[in-house]
């Protein structure tokens, strides 16, 4: 059970809304809401809206959607920062999607290439200078397989025509060069991001290629960053269960995997929010069903590998049956061992893409409660998927602000904060043990059984370290 | 399976298990179209010729892995280091995003700064909505003392008037008129984070003294103000205090953030800590100078305006780095205040001293290749020197020609400098080429360094080239950022951390039984 009733939940919120002025007490009135797994579905909260002006939001831009979350992992193509040096360093090598490859050679995932613009690209426009970048990258990195433009924000506003650009560079290096126009200034958030970027992906690489026939039991796994080796822990199991992993992206993907896409039954889908837009477009142009899977924790993995292998012949659904079964045993022993430890622990979760709901039953085989969750850049159908694996009077958030957060952390006094690098110390400060949930705290992989096993080891050493009762000196 | 309840494995010793080396070697070599190893290997080798140097340095357009970032960051870290300040940037909001988590990995600490969020509207209609809007949630909810507001690239794209929009925002009622709201235009697209930070200190100290200058005299409250610069060491901020208290130096660091980076966890989040005050902005003028231990980094805005406007001498001091420029930073402060130099600090110099003649045998004729912003660079060449070391590169991507004829006279004025290459403007793909043409005996620079070292590695045990990370940012390392580098204290921890990283590569290279192990020795 949640520690509030449904009134005190509600009480909760309008004690922090009462912090606003009125104009910004009336936005946030919307995006705050208390679960009711019988309601009205996402009609009681809103999301995807532009973010208040002064208050502190954690959400990104669309370049960082694009960039850092869709394309940058594409691992044999070069991503070109366009625009001011800043974007691309704070975006180099944040985001700890594994990848094998020689970097530098043949892949290029932690690397930063920028245009670095200057005052006279400003006044002048960058297309010249971008066109000169492309012909250097291929002669500095002949082993790359493409070339994509991540538009910063000045791209946009002085009007360069990268579209331009990439196609004659295209055409001259033989090699796909792709403009995304995700400059930051667009949408409300990096969810905009993820959709030029898909986008792009329909345009400029799938739809220039022949559909080409695959396997019948040909799969794709979209929407795994492979964060901490995420996609690998989850591709392992597919492969058990006797299914065909031709394409996987965007984590450890390359080109060639990306072109392979046409040709699989079906894509498995783990980031909803951030790969919808290509997976419909490849059903709607290809017949291609996709599925929405979830790998965390043994209950959804479960649950999962069956719902896959509906899809699939009997040789496939006994593969998820002996993947399941061989697997269960270690899962009773993680349960068994880290239960005990962590049943009955309260958890207060904020992150993005798909994890505010998709943890939710992990934490739960672990005995763990989730009391509040919301998205950074959600959107109403994230809502109406989140609200089915919540408790009743459970708080929801969108777009939740530093101040909100941190109001409800107090009254809620959580077990336990699962979060980004943003809200980390925050939390730490006032005692509250942390993980970060978009990059595992560097630790992971946290997807498929294997992962659930970290999960649940790092979900303990979080919850009981022994550091959190030293806060006070012994002395007061 | 490899995992079990009783030995988790997490990601580094899990993909090494066999079941895992197959897969993947199963997908690169059906689906990924990958070159061969030979192939990549050969190209790799490639990249290391002096033939892919040349081509490497024929680069006019293309930027790889830079080695600095862009001006609203330092103007946030030069607004955090004033009491009870939210930095706040007029532009997109993902920008905000990146400069807080920048910060956050670094110092492992929360970073408070807001953003109003323009969108396409505002970049079409320009972003005096947001402005209103923002100062007033800003002011309302976070209820800080100084709102300081810096630009992103976009609103200067747009030509947004700041000063306009933020009188505005408080003639119409917004903020109130009294609320503190210094500000600073700061184009990513031009000089980089230590600009930024000159342009806010400017920014700052203009709105809190220009209208009040006329009262102030210099000289009248006795004191030394100190800029301390884009400064990500906290130990720095406490040495400069320290020194300036033992000297019996009244004293007022214009920008201090020790405090809010560095707060305890105690139970409580406490968004603003310490910090230099109002009152000390106001008073500032009346020093008898102020003096900027980063010259390079405020050289320009910020001395310019003490200079011309509250008529300090504004005197260049070169960085308090390493032995000789601490002991001319003291006399400095000395000859300016009649203060003298204390015994506590001359016995911390001799310490110096004592540590650096203990070490010298191992340092001496080293060849060290480093990286940074100019200020950090010009005071760890001159204190490598010092030590007998002799820097080989001297990579500084963000400064401009004068800076490295500067930098380039400091070299030529020790034996050591002879055979040092100046590369300004140049990014760490160039550095990786050089480490490769001609191998230095270690590195030092920031955590980006790592991926030169293991480039370096791969090419062989023989050429690898161990980093020592000093600088900005370090995010693969825990605390380091606590350390002092400037002062006599931080001559110690910088000898110690070069030494020990040189005495360590002597072990592993000397580790081999029979074979290598003459010079593995216990006592050094």
């Amino acid at each position: 059970m949640s520690a509030l009733t449904k009134e005190e939940a509600r009480g909760l919120i309008q004690e922090v809304l009462e912090l606003y002025p009125e104009t910004a007490r009336k936005d946030r009135a919307q995006h705050l809401a208390v679960n009711e797994q019988e309601g009205q579905q996402s009609n009681c909260i809103v999301s995807n809206r532009k973010s208040l002006p002064g208050v502190m939001t954690a959400r990104g831009c669309a370049y960082a959607g694009s960039k850092g979350v869709v394309w940058g992992p594409i691992k044999d193509m070069i991503h070109i920062s366009h625009g001011p040096v800043g974007c691309g360093q704070y975006s180099r090598a944040g985001r700890r999607n594994y990848y094998v490859g020689y970097t530098g050679v043949n892949t290029f995932g932690t690397m930063n290439f920028t245009s670095d613009f200057q005052e006279k690209d400003i006044v002048f426009g960058g297309d010249k200078k971008l066109a000169k970048m492309i012909d250097e990258i291929d002669a500095l990195f002949p082993l790359n397989k493409g070339v994509t433009v991540q538009s910063e924000c000045p791209v946009g506003l002085i009007g360069d025509d990268i579209e331009s650009v990439a196609r004659k560079s295209s055409e001259s290096l033989g090699k796909p060069v792709v403009p995304v126009r995700c400059e930051g200034f667009r949408g409300v958030s990096q969810s905009l991001g993820h959709h030029i970027a898909n986008d792009t992906i329909r345009d400029w690489i799938l739809d220039k290629q022949p559909k080409v026939d695959g396997g019948p039991y040909d799969v794709a796994i979209i929407g795994d960053y492979n964060i901490g080796g995420d996609a690998w822990s989850s591709r392992i199991l597919l492969e058990e269960m006797g299914l065909n992993v031709v394409s996987q992206w965007s984590g450890d993907g390359t080109l060639a995997e990306l072109q392979r896409c046409s040709s699989v039954r079906l894509n498995l889908l783990h980031c909803y929010r951030s790969m919808n837009y290509i997976s419909r477009h490849m059903e709607a142009k290809y017949g291609i069903p996709w599925l929405e899977y979830n790998f965390f924790g043994p209950t959804k993995i479960a649950k999962s590998l069956r719902e896959i292998a509906t899809h699939f012949d009997d040789t496939i659904k006994e593969g998820a049956e002996r993947v399941i079964a061989k697997y269960t045993p270690m899962m009773e022993a993680i349960i068994g061992r880290y239960r005990p430890r962590l049943a009955g622990k309260r958890v207060m979760l904020y992150v993005g893409g798909l994890r505010p709901r998709h943890v939710v039953g992990a934490y739960e085989d672990l005995g763990m409660e989730v009391v509040g969750t919301g998205y950074e850049f959600g959107h109403n159908d994230d809502y109406d998927r989140t609200m089915k694996e919540m408790g009743d009077a459970t708080l929801l958030y969108d777009d939740v602000t530093a101040v909100e957060m941190e109001r409800f952390a107090e009254r809620l006094r959580p077990d336990l904060i699962g979060a980004g690098i943003k809200e980390k110390y925050v939390f730490q400060k006032m005692g509250i043990p942390f993980r970060q949930m978009h990059s595992w705290d560097y630790s992971g992989p946290y997807h498929g059984y294997d992962g659930f096993a970290i999960f649940a080891r790092d979900m303990d050493m979080a919850v009981n370290s022994p550091v959190w009762s030293r806060l006070k000196p012994p002395w007061k | 399976m490899s995992q079990s309840a009783e030995n988790i494995l997490p990601c580094h010793p899990l993909f090494r298990e066999p079941e895992y080396r197959d897969m993947l070697a199963a997908k690169a070599a059906r689906f990924e179209n990958k070159a061969d190893m030979e192939k990549l290997e050969e190209t790799f080798q490639w990249t290391t010729s002096p033939e892919y140097k040349e081509l490497n340095f024929k680069r006019e357009a293309l930027t790889i892995n830079p080695a600095k970032a862009c001006q609203p960051l330092g103007a946030v870290l030069c607004a955090l280091g004033f009491k009870d300040t939210l930095p706040y940037v007029h532009g997109s909001q993902g920008c905000v995003a990146y400069f807080r988590t920048y910060f956050n990995r670094h110092f492992k600490e929360p970073i408070a700064c807001v953003s109003d969020s323009m969108t396409e509207d505002a970049a079409v209609f320009g972003g005096h909505p947001n402005m209103d809007a923002g100062l007033k949630n800003a002011h309302a909810l976070y209820k800080p003392n100084i709102i300081a507001v810096s630009t992103t690239c976009m609103a200067e794209v747009i030509g947004d008037d700041l000063h306009a929009f933020i009188t505005n925002a408080k003639k119409n009622g917004h903020i109130p008129m009294e609320a503190h709201t210094p500000s600073a235009h700061t184009p990513s697209f031009v000089g980089s984070h230590t600009t930024g930070y000159d342009n806010m200190m400017e920014g700052i100290l203009r709105y809190f003294t220009l209208n009040e200058v006329h009262e102030k005299k210099v000289g009248s409250n006795g004191k030394i103000n100190i800029i301390p610069g884009f400064e990500t060491y906290l130990g720095n901020y406490r040495l400069l205090r320290r020194y300036m208290e033992e000297m019996g130096v009244e004293y007022t660091l214009l920008s201090d953030p020790s405090e809010v980076l560095d707060t305890p966890a105690d139970g409580h989040y406490r968004m603003y800590s310490g910090g230099t005050t109002v009152e000390e902005i106001k008073d500032a003028p009346n020093a008898i100078d102020t003096l900027m231990v980063q010259p390079v980094c405020t050289g320009t805005k910020t001395r310019k305006f003490i200079q011309d406007t509250w008529g300090q001498p504004g005197q260049a001091v070169l960085p308090p780095m390493g032995l000789e420029w601490t002991d001319a930073f003291l006399m400095k402060v000395s000859e300016l205040t009649g203060k003298a130099i204390p015994p506590s600090l001359e016995l911390e110099r001799g310490r110096l001293v004592d540590m650096m003649a203990d070490s010298q045998a191992w340092l001496h004729g080293r060849k060290v290749s480093l990286y940074g912003d100019p200020d950090f660079v010009m005071g760890m060449c001159k204190f490598m020197m010092e030590l007998g070391v002799e820097p080989l590169h001297v990579l500084i991507h963000n400064a401009s020609k004068q800076v490295g004829k500067r930098l380039k006279k400091i070299l030529d004025e020790s034996p050591f400098g002879k055979s040092a290459q100046l590369h300004i403007g140049r990014d760490l793909w160039h550095l990786r080429s050089l480490v490769f043409e001609e191998r230095p005996d270690f590195l030092i620079g920031n955590s980006y360094g790592k991926f030169i070292q293991r480039d370096t590695r791969h090419k062989g045990e023989a050429f690898e080239v161990p980093l020592v990370r000093l600088g900005f940012p370090i995010f693969d390392r825990h605390h380091l950022h606590r350390n002092t580098t400037l002062g006599y204290e931080g001559g110690m921890y910088i000898l110690t951390e070069v030494v020990n990283t040189l005495l360590a590569e002597l072990d592993r290279k000397t580790m081999g039984y029979g074979t290598t192990d003459y010079n593995f020795d216990l006592i050094r």
